[in-house]
């Protein structure tokens, strides 16, 4: 009983010191405000995420052409907008490049 | 130690009232100090949970019966192995293996994320922390696996279906699935509360989602297995209502991992996905709750307990929550893209959810129907085999086919003639079977013709796909075909993956149809020295015996099976007494064909004080690529869990640049 009570206090005290841990090691700090991301880096994140959604559509498209599935007919089609898409999000996150899924961050093969 | 076990949970229920008041305040005043202190607080509540169930263990292994749980669970002469996994073997055991696997899921979800989604952490902790307090309270406040009693001299044993080694792995397993799919709903519930909607939380679960989901899998094939070698009726799967619990969030947790791969790729699905994960979550705690409450009938309600309305009340408080925080988010979940044609990828993973869905809710209605009836009208009326094996039909036969045209059909858009060309292989292998398969007397069965026929489109769509790509890869790469092929998988690990589980359905579909759909079955009373006859099996039943075994007196019939003029061995089917739970098992004899995947299943079903026995003989045909399909589910999902460092590079650019450039 007693060797439980102590135990069981031991691991009570480690355990509140832990959860304690942040402020003991900075008590005082001049910036304590948890980082949030602003509209603008909302905006960059949309973009980035369709920038990726545009040139994982036009590996796969490029794939799915080379293994026939896709014939190619649908892939003049559907090329042409993929490739806009991308270099459209490609434009708006780096406003100072040319466009155009580069090599940066072109589609790489299957 | 029973005041360690209690103080170590008391621990735990303070550590999550903090993490979810003090990490929801932090997260909406952005106090960073606050924030890391809420999650350390979960980070102990696995500490302290985890010392609580070394305690309860420990008392299981030291025989220890003045902890009440541990006498009403065990018995002396109960094996180690047994008395370990007895910790799971009634209500309160069973709760701490959920606060133990959650408060382990959680603490590694804080580990894992910390540095990757910080703003999103702060607002999932208070979220983990919620789900935890409702655990940690029943356990401290309703039903503590740490009450005491003055020891008895011997404990009330384990009941005895319980005592088969698949019970070592089948709770824990389940519980691993259902506590898991914890995570991604916390963290679309934080994605919503932060109003960060964009597919970071996606990202941040994909693994911890298709983890819980193959667990969950894993959990009901275990399940499956032990209820056909032990429970001892023929069969793996009845539609009990908790086997029903589990096969449902299975269902919407499958749907889900469809539909979050078209948020993925075209941006769009974000409030169903949300609506998925809720229901994926949602089920799997009316899962537990079935399973606990000793609301209905069932194999598995082992204790009747007055847990029930607890977890309902908790239920309700999710599930109203998580809608409301939905509604609240409507306008961020907007999508800005629509579906091109309805002949594409992405419509056909529409309908595939719709119909994993339409399916779930149907069983769900089976489930629900007789707490209903009976709360509405004071008679249970139980949904019965028939109605679950026709919406099964109706709704798992087009999910089948739809398995074999996904991978067909491309992205966006296809044409009649790109079509044309795809299906045509597909289609020529599905027919052909379908004509040997009639040839071979299997149309006797139409729904058997039908599932046998569109396994074979599948299977023959998925071997395209792998030939397929194989040979753009080899053209593309050069090198051998056996590392065109292992960089086809490599690159693309979750596609490819995911076409190995499709195969493991696919056995699953034969298997199930086959040791189903053309069955054999026969029941006969034989005295020694007589013989039956079985779908071409010969069974002469020889002698009979009975020795004692370690917790139980063991009864035996001896029978010599032979096919035809060659002998096949001897089967020895009988029953199981065991004087201290008072109760008797069925032990089945099973001879397995592996060549044809063909079992020959023995029930001695009533054994007589002549000697004289009640045989039930069983030839069920293909039912062993059931279990082989466990096999190659699990390496499905490996392959798409398996990290892929150039994805993991990608998406830290992806969050990376975006947050830096602002910053620059």
């Amino acid at each position: 009983m007693t060797l439980a009570l102590v135990l069981a206090a031991l691991l009570a005290v480690g355990l509140v010191l832990f959860v304690a841990r942040p402020f003991l090691r900075e008590p005082e700090t001049a910036d304590d405000a948890l980082e949030t991301p602003g509209e603008e880096e909302l905006r960059r994140l949309a973009l980035a995420e369709e920038r990726d959604r545009a040139l994982q559509a036009l590996r796969e498209l490029e794939f799915d052409h080379r293994t026939g599935k896709v014939s190619d007919e649908d892939y003049r089609a559907l090329v042409g907008p993929l490739r806009r898409s991308a270099a459209e999000a490609l434009r708006a996150l780096d406003p100072g490049r040319d466009g155009g899924p580069g090599s940066e961050h072109a589609p790489d093969g299957p | 130690m029973a005041e360690l076990g209690r103080a170590a949970l008391v621990l735990t229920f303070g550590l999550v009232v903090y993490a979810l008041v003090a990490g929801a305040y932090a997260a909406a005043a952005r106090r960073r100090r606050l924030a890391r202190s809420a999650q350390n607080a979960l980070l102990g509540a696995f500490v302290s949970t985890a010392v609580a169930a070394a305690v309860l263990w420990a008392a299981f292994a030291r025989r220890d019966f003045s902890f009440t749980y541990v006498a009403d669970h065990s018995a002396l002469k109960l094996p180690l192995a047994y008395r370990l996994s007895a910790f799971w073997g009634g209500q309160e055991g069973s709760l701490l293996l959920w606060l133990l696997i959650l408060s382990g899921f959680s603490a590694a979800a804080v580990l894992l994320d910390r540095r990757a989604t910080r703003e999103l952490l702060a607002w999932v902790t208070p979220v983990l922390g919620g789900v935890a307090c409702f655990f940690a309270f029943m356990l401290v406040f309703v039903a503590s696996p740490f009450g005491t009693q003055t020891p008895p001299a011997d404990g009330l044993g384990l009941n005895p279906s319980l005592q088969n080694p698949y019970m070592l792995a089948h709770p824990p397993m389940l519980y691993l699935g259902y506590v898991g799919l914890t995570i991604p709903w916390a963290f679309g519930m934080g994605a919503l509360l932060s109003g960060r909607t964009d597919e970071r939380w996606i990202v941040a679960t994909r693994r911890w989602t298709l983890a819980a989901w193959m667990f969950l899998g894993i959990g009901q094939l275990l399940g499956s297995h032990w209820a056909y070698v032990e429970v001892g009726w023929g069969g793996y799967y009845a539609w009990d209502p908790v086997e029903n619990a589990a096969l449902m969030p299975w269902l919407a947790a499958t749907a889900f991992l469809h539909s979050v791969m078209i948020q993925e790729k075209r941006g769009m699905l974000r409030v169903w996905n949300m609506l998925l994960v809720i229901l994926a979550f949602g089920l799997s705690l009316f899962g537990t709750f079935l399973t606990r409450s000793g609301v209905i009938n069932s194999i598995h309600s082992f204790t009747q307990s007055s847990i029930g309305p607890w977890f309902l009340g908790f239920i309700g408080v999710v599930v109203a929550f998580s809608l409301t925080l939905v509604f609240w988010r409507l306008p961020l979940l907007r999508s800005k893209t629509k579906l091109e044609s309805l002949v594409s990828r992405e419509a056909t993973f529409l309908y595939n959810n719709l119909l994993l869905v339409a399916l779930t809710l149907t069983i769900l209605w089976g489930v629900t129907f007789p707490i209903l009836s009976e709360a509405v009208r004071g008679t249970a009326i139980t949904v019965s085999k028939p109605y679950y094996n026709f919406f099964l039909r109706s709704f798992g036969l087009p999910l089948l086919l739809l398995m074999g045209i996904g991978p067909l059909v491309p992205w966006r858009r296809a044409s009649l003639r790109s079509l044309e060309r795809t299906f045509l292989w597909p289609l020529g292998v599905a027919v052909a079977c379908g004509v040997v398969i009639v040839a071979l007397g299997g149309g006797s069965s139409k729904v058997g013709l039908i599932t046998y026929t569109f396994a074979a489109f599948v299977a023959a769509s998925i071997a395209l796909e792998f030939v397929r790509g194989t040979r753009a890869r080899h053209a593309l790469t050069g090198g051998s075909w056996v590392v065109a092929f292992g960089g086809l998988v490599a690159r693309n690990r979750r596609r490819y993956g995911g076409y190995v589980v499709h195969a493991a359905v696919v056995l699953l579909a034969v298997g199930i149809a086959g040791s189903s759909l053309y069955q054999t079955v026969r029941e006969q009373k034989l005295q020694r020295g007589q013989a039956m006859t079985v779908a071409g099996y010969t069974l002469l039943y020889r002698s009979f015996a009975t020795k004692q075994g370690p917790n139980s007196t063991e009864s035996r019939a001896l029978l010599a099976v032979s096919r035809g003029k060659h002998s096949l061995g001897t089967l020895d089917p009988g029953k199981n007494f065991y004087p201290v739970e008072q109760q008797t098992s069925n032990e089945v004899a099973i001879r397995s064909n592996w060549a044809t995947g063909e079992d020959l299943y023995v029930i001695a079903d009533q054994i007589d004080s002549d000697g004289s026995v009640y045989f039930k003989v069983l030839v069920k045909p293909a039912v062993n690529l059931i279990w082989l399909a466990g096999f190659v589910f699990v390496l499905g999902s490996v392959i798409a869990l398996w990290p892929d460092a150039r994805e993991e590079r990608r998406l830290a650019e992806r969050y990376g640049t975006a947050g830096a450039a602002v910053r620059a």
